[in-house]
Parts: C-alpha cells; structure tokens; sequence
C-alpha cells in the first residue's frame, strides 16, 4: 500500500513539472515581461525606464533560463524559471505584481471558499442521490420520464440565471438575507445561506440525470436479479443492495474534486463578493495580474492531482476487488 | 455589394459543408442510416432539431457578410463606392430594427423613454417628463391606443405566418406525392392518421409554432422594441438573434479545432501502446489537470498582450473581435480536448484486441490502413456522441467566461455580453431587467434543444445502451 502511494506521488512529480512548464511557456516565453510590464503601465506612452523599474521591482529582468553573467550555481538559480516556476513547488507563491504576499493571501482566503464550497457539496451531493433514488425507484413511468425533462430542462438554465434570480428572489424580493458580502466567525452564516441554496439548486439537474443513469446500471445487474428472486422488496433491493454498489461509482467520482473545493467557484464568489479565492483568482484576471494567475493555476493542478491520487486509493478502499499494481 | 469572408464564417461555412458531406455519405450507408433514423422516430428530438434549424439558419444568414453599396454621388461617375461598415446578410434582412436607435434604456413594447428629461413644449415652457421615443409606437398618438394596436398586428403576424406555412406544408405534400406516385392525398391521409408513427405531427407543430413567432416578431418588431432597448438604445431581440451566431459558433468550432487533436492522439496512443501511449497519456494528464478556467483565463490574458502589441495588424474592430472569437475557440478547444481523447483511447485498446484487426494485421495490412479503414469507423459513434454533448456545455460557458471578461470581445454581439452589462442594470431602481432576460430566454432555448436533441443522438449512437434497453 504505501509503496503504491509512493510510486503514485513519484508519478504525480512530472505531471506538475510539465504544468510548471506550460505556465512559465505561457506567461514568459510567448509574451515577454516587457509586454506584461506595457500592459500594466499602460500601452504606448510608456518610457523603457519605466518598464525597466517595473521589471526590476518584481524580478522579472532576470534572464530567463540560463544566466551566463552568474557563476555557478547561480547560473541556473539567478534566473526567471527558478525564482518565479521552481520555487513554486515549495509553496512560495511570491509577492503579486501589485506587491502582496501570495501565500499570506491564499491562506487568508482559503477559508471563506471552503465555507461555500463544503456546504454546497455535502448537501448538494445527499440531495441529489436520495432524489436520484427516487427518480430510479419510479423508473419507467411518468413520474421518471417528467423528472428527466425536468433535469434536462433545469441543466439548460445557465448558471448566471440560478445566481441572479436567486438574488433577486430571496434578498430583494423577500428581504431575507443580505445579497452579498460577508463576515467572520458565526455572523457570516447569513451570508452563506443564499450561495449555498443557489449552487445546490444549479447542480441539481446534472447530478440527478447523471446518479440515476448509475442507478439504472446497477438496476440490470445479476445480483440485483438475484436479491429480487429472494423476495426482497423493491425498497429493500434498491436502499440496501443497489446504493451500496452505486456507492462506489458515486464516490469515486466525487473524491476528485474534494480537493478542488479549497479553490472555490469563481462565479459564485463574484456575485455574493465572498473574500475566498475564486474572487481572489476572478480579481487577478481582471487587474491583469500575472504572477497571481500563475499561482492559481499551479495551486489547481497541485490539488487536482491530489484528487487523482486519492481517488485511485478510493477505489481500493470501497471496492475490494481492485487491487494495486 | 462586396462580400467578405471574416476567419470564422469561413471555418463555419466548411464546417457546414463537411456536415452536408456526412449526411450525404452517411445516407448511402446502412449502418450509419439506421442510428439517424432512430433519431428521426424520437419526436421530441425532431422538435428540438426544427428549433435548432431555424437557430443555425439565423447564424448562416449573419455570417455572411459584406460592405453596402453606398447611393452613387452625382459627380463621379461610374465609380462605385462602399460602406466602411460590414454588414451580414441578417443586418440587411433585420433593416429597420438595426437602424432604429433610440437614446437609451426602454422597456419592453414602451413608447416613452425610461427616463424622465426635460422637455421643451411648443409655448416655450419645459417640462420634466418621460419623452415619447423615436421610433418605438412612433406612430400612435395616445399609449391607450397600444393594446389594440399590438394585437391588430401580432394578429395580422399570426395569420401571415399561418398562411405561409400552410402553403410550404401543401408544396412538400404535392412533392412528395409526385415523387412516391401515389398521390398527396395518401400522404395526407396518413400523416393526420399518424398512421407511419413518425415524428411528422410533432414536426408540423413545431414549424408552425416556429412561424408563429417569426410572424409576430417580423409583424411587431419594425413598430415596437419587442425586448425594449439597451443602455444605447439598441434593440434588445435584434441584439439576442445576432448573438445566436456567436454561440453557435462557440459551440461548433470549437469541437471543430478540437477534433484532429483528440481522434489523432487518442487512437495512436491506445493502438501503438508503448512509449507512444506514455507520451500523449503524459500529455493529456498534465493540460487536463491545469483547472480549465484558469488556463482559458491566462490564454485570454496573453491574448490581450499580443493584441494590443500588434495593434496595428487589425484593419477593424470588427475583424479584431472575429479573431478573438475564433481565439477562444482554439483555447477552448485546447482545453476541451483531453477527454475526448481519453475515451479513444480506451475505445481503440478494446478494439485492436478484436478479431478482424487481428486479421488485417496478419495479411500484411500497414498501421496507416488499419487505423483508417478499421478503426476510426467504429469509434466515429463517440465522436458523434461527445459533439453533440459538447454543444450545450459551449454555449453555456460562453456566458460564464464574458461574464468575468475572458469570452468574446466586449464590443460583440453575445448573451454572456448582454448578461455581463446586465450587473449594472439590475442595480436600478425600477430595475432594467429584459435584456437579462431576453438573453437568458435565448440562452435556455437553445440549450435545451440542443441537450434534448443530443439525448436522442447519445441513445442512438450508443451500442451499449441499446443492449441496456
């Protein structure tokens, strides 16, 4: 077991080598920081001292792979890819091109994301499947083809609508909780209320068309066959035999993203201005802000992989019949 | 006039041929006849298709494009003068709702502006008041006279619309009678029995609704603001029917750019195996695990360097927006296409191992033939499948990536746009809430046709559903 996890950790090694490559391709190779430093300071009037000053504040007149002028080690360290790409895998973010500390802020707004994010998938994930229980339970008849309409109908609303109505609705119409904002410690659970209903309600269609596709798998299976020919009831069959097995589908799927949650959703962040990272990452994007985008793009892969990796251990986990190699 | 070719009507126009060219191919080919007229028995999914039709003709219409003649000049003689501006085929087709501008802001069907200004009166004297609009109900004296109006006219669209829906529905009947020689009548007859269990009634509801609509749109649409106007007084339904092309161009090209990559990649990694399977594995791991937003953000970032470095490469803003169109196609393809590839490269895996590849493989036949001939045919099903899901998933992101700025340029025409200026107005007070909603209406319609039709494709297509059911 542990020698898998290992082996799975060395595997994950090159993966985010070549994530750190792509970025540092992308944002300093294809666009030199000469262009960032114009873009910044703003299109053509700019003097090159000007650029100059810019690149010198946030490192970036350093060359960028190789530095003949250094000696040693220094010839390889002294450059942009190691300062601003190799640092990156010991989680030193840096300072932002506006002069704060990436990490300070990451750490500080972690936590705001998770509040959404975690009450969004617990409740959002136990809905789904007891409704997508249901459907199945009812498969076949009016009741499974209507609700099947229905999820299609509620995937084709775009997310923006769910947020904006949902605004609308519950804090301008009813007056019920505040549109947006938030706050610290207990106070900002009235600030959570309404995200947390509004990504539930959006993820709903696509979650309960796709558990109950897995539902009706499981449904045609042998055992299922057999635990009918027993004499079980339906619900027993279905509660007991066919969620238990489902379950391992379903988990698998799901444990990819846990590790995603710590990001947040851009969107939502940016509607209900919650301080998390998603508004964090929607900000940098906006103020055009480079080495902060770098960050998160290195941060998302790190924890995709991580997601990876815990659900090939899942797999172990649930289901027995798998096993490592 | 003078025709133009912008870089996304062309890649449009030969993804349109191509598609005709399946048809055509397909047509003459049993095993690819059979699923497509699955689809056609599935009602719901021909009514979807109708909608998407009239959708895709809106968007063929608007991608051609070209610069007007100007009127001849008394002067110059013979020289033929054009417009600066392009104009598609729809602008020209739209006339006077494109050019009936009003100042700002006004509600659905209004005839007074939505804000209060001054106005001066014939005796001199001003008032503060909410000034009659330019053009919308320009013609009435009295906002009593707007209801009777209105009805007179959708009624008039109704009826026009009816009529000329009656007369194409007659013109295929008689066509088809001529072409199978047993009469109209029989096919008439036939039709209103349901009696071929096709999706015919469901098609003809469906065409008729659809000129319904175009009816009283084109009967109204010239006299009112159906959706009311925008912060510059464009017309809000003329702004959601040209955002049509847009998405669907997000939506088809973008599947277009990703293609190549996916079936290439996907199928020599999973027949060739070995080092070749490591390295696209390795590849297609690394881009999928960058967050995909993320990546579409940062190219869009770099995409703004690079344009505003070589500014002076673009003629127009309208050929600056076309390009950075067909940009967050590519991008989005980039992004997109990894888990398509996944899945050929499994489906191909499964395939070399069977029986007539091992054959072809012992008579001699080459790795390039094999692939060919033997196994991208039988993965095009999954192909299909994933285009048709993609669809929807485009269109939707569109919106959400021109919310944060990242989408298409904020000077075309496209619902993430109108939805993304739509923030501010919502602010209010009375709120302007129609163009949010026209372009969410939009927006909702054409995703569900699309998923519904997609549905009927996936279960069409896919041979393991068929042994489920």
């Amino acid at each position: 077991m542990i020698s898998y996890i290992v082996r799975r950790i060395a595997y994950a090694v090159p993966i985010l080598i070549g994530v750190n490559i792509i970025t540092f391709v992308l944002f300093f190779v294809v666009n030199s920081p000469d262009d960032m430093a114009r873009l910044q300071l703003g299109e053509r009037r700019v003097t090159q001292e000007a650029i100059d000053k810019w690149k010198q504040d946030r490192g970036y007149d350093r060359p960028l792979i190789w530095n003949t002028s250094a000696a040693g080690v220094q010839k390889f360290s002294d450059t942009i890819f190691f300062t601003n790409s190799v640092r990156l895998f010991l989680f030193d973010f840096g300072q932002s091109d506006s002069g704060r500390d990436i990490g300070y802020d990451i750490s500080q707004r972690m936590w705001p994301s998770l509040a959404i994010a975690l009450p969004v998938f617990s409740v959002g994930l136990l809905l789904t499947i007891t409704l997508a229980l249901i459907v199945a339970f009812f498969r076949g008849s009016y009741v499974d083809t209507w609700a099947v309409v229905l999820c299609v109908a509620m995937m084709s609303i775009s997310s923006l609508f769910y947020i904006i109505g949902g605004q609308y609705l519950i804090g301008k119409l009813l007056h019920l909780v505040p549109i947006s904002g938030f706050d610290t410690g207990l106070a900002s659970a009235k600030f959570i209320v309404l995200p947390v209903i509004v990504g539930v309600i959006g993820g709903l269609g696509s979650g309960i068309r796709w558990y109950r596709t897995i539902f009706l798998e499981e449904i045609n299976k042998d055992y299922v066959r057999t635990a009918r020919a027993k004499g079980l009831s339906e619900s027993a069959v279905l509660y007991v035999h066919v969620l238990r097995n489902a379950l391992i589908p379903i988990l698998t799927g799901v444990v990819v993203v846990l590790p995603m949650l710590f990001m947040g959703s851009l969107i939502t962040e940016a509607f209900f201005g919650i301080p998390g990272l998603g508004s964090y990452t929607i900000d940098a994007i906006q103020r055009q802000d480079f080495a902060i985008v770098r960050s998160m793009v290195f941060l998302g892969s790190f924890l995709y992989i991580i997601g990876l990796l815990l659900t090939d251990l899942s797999y172990t986990v649930v289901d027995p019949r798998v096993r490592l190699q | 006039m003078r025709f133009t070719l912008f870089a996304t009507d062309a890649l449009f126009f030969s993804l349109i041929f191509v598609a005709i060219g399946y048809f055509v191919y397909a047509s003459k080919r049993e095993h690819l006849r059979a699923p497509w007229r699955e689809v056609t028995k599935n009602s719901l999914a021909m009514a979807a298709a109708t909608v998407l039709a009239s959708f895709l003709i809106i968007a063929i219409l608007d991608s051609i494009h070209f610069f007007p003649r100007l009127e001849q000049v008394d002067g110059d003689q013979g020289q033929v003068h054009y417009a600066s501006e392009v104009i598609s085929m729809f602008d020209l087709l739209a006339g006077p709702v494109r050019e009936q501008v009003e100042k700002t802001y006004s509600a659905p069907f209004a005839i007074h502006a939505f804000s209060k200004e001054t106005i001066e009166l014939e005796d001199g004297s001003s008032v503060r008041d909410y000034p009659r609009l330019q053009y919308g109900g320009a013609h009435l004296t009295d906002v009593r006279e707007r209801a009777p109006d209105v009805t007179r006219r959708a009624l008039g669209g109704v009826i026009g619309a009816l009529i000329a829906w009656f007369c194409g529905v007659s013109m295929m009947l008689i066509w088809v009678g001529r072409k199978t020689a047993c009469g109209y009548r029989a096919h008439l007859f036939a039709m209103l029995r349901n009696e071929n269990r096709g999706p015919a009634r469901t098609l003809l509801v469906a065409t008729a609704s659809i000129a319904v609509v175009i009816g009283v749109c084109a009967a109204l649409a010239p006299y009112y603001h159906i959706f009311g106007t925008d912060k510059v007084g464009t017309d809000v339904l003329y702004q959601s029917l040209k955002s049509i092309r847009t998405g669907l161009i997000i939506g088809t090209l973008t599947t277009l750019v990703m293609l190549p990559f996916a079936i290439l990649l996907g199928v020599s990694a999973g027949y060739f195996r070995g080092w070749i399977d490591d390295v696209i594995q390795y590849l297609y791991t690394t881009l999928s695990s960058i967050p995909g937003v993320l990546l579409i953000a940062s190219a869009a970032l770099l995409l703004e360097v690079y344009m505003s470095k070589h500014a002076d490469e673009f003629t127009s803003l309208v050929a600056r927006a076309d390009l950075r169109l067909l940009a967050l196609c590519v991008i989005l393809g980039i992004t997109s296409w990894t888990g398509l590839c996944r899945l050929l490269r499994g489906e191909t895996m499964k395939l070399r191992e069977i029986d007539f590849v091992e054959a072809a493989r012992a008579f001699g036949v080459g790795h390039t033939t094999i692939i060919v001939r033997h196994m991208v045919p039988n993965i095009m099903h999954i192909v299909m499948i994933s285009i048709v899901l993609d669809f929807s998933g485009l269109v939707l992101a569109e919106a959400v990536l021109s919310y944060i700025n990242i989408g298409v340029d904020p000077s075309m025409e496209s619902w993430g746009n109108m939805i993304n200026s739509a923030r501010l107005e919502l602010a209010r007070e009375p709120i302007v809430w129609w163009s949010l909603l026209a372009a969410l209406a939009f927006m909702f319609v054409l995703v569900l046709a699309a998923n519904l039709f997609a549905d009927a494709v996936r279960d069409a297509f896919d041979p393991r559903l068929r042994v489920i059911s």
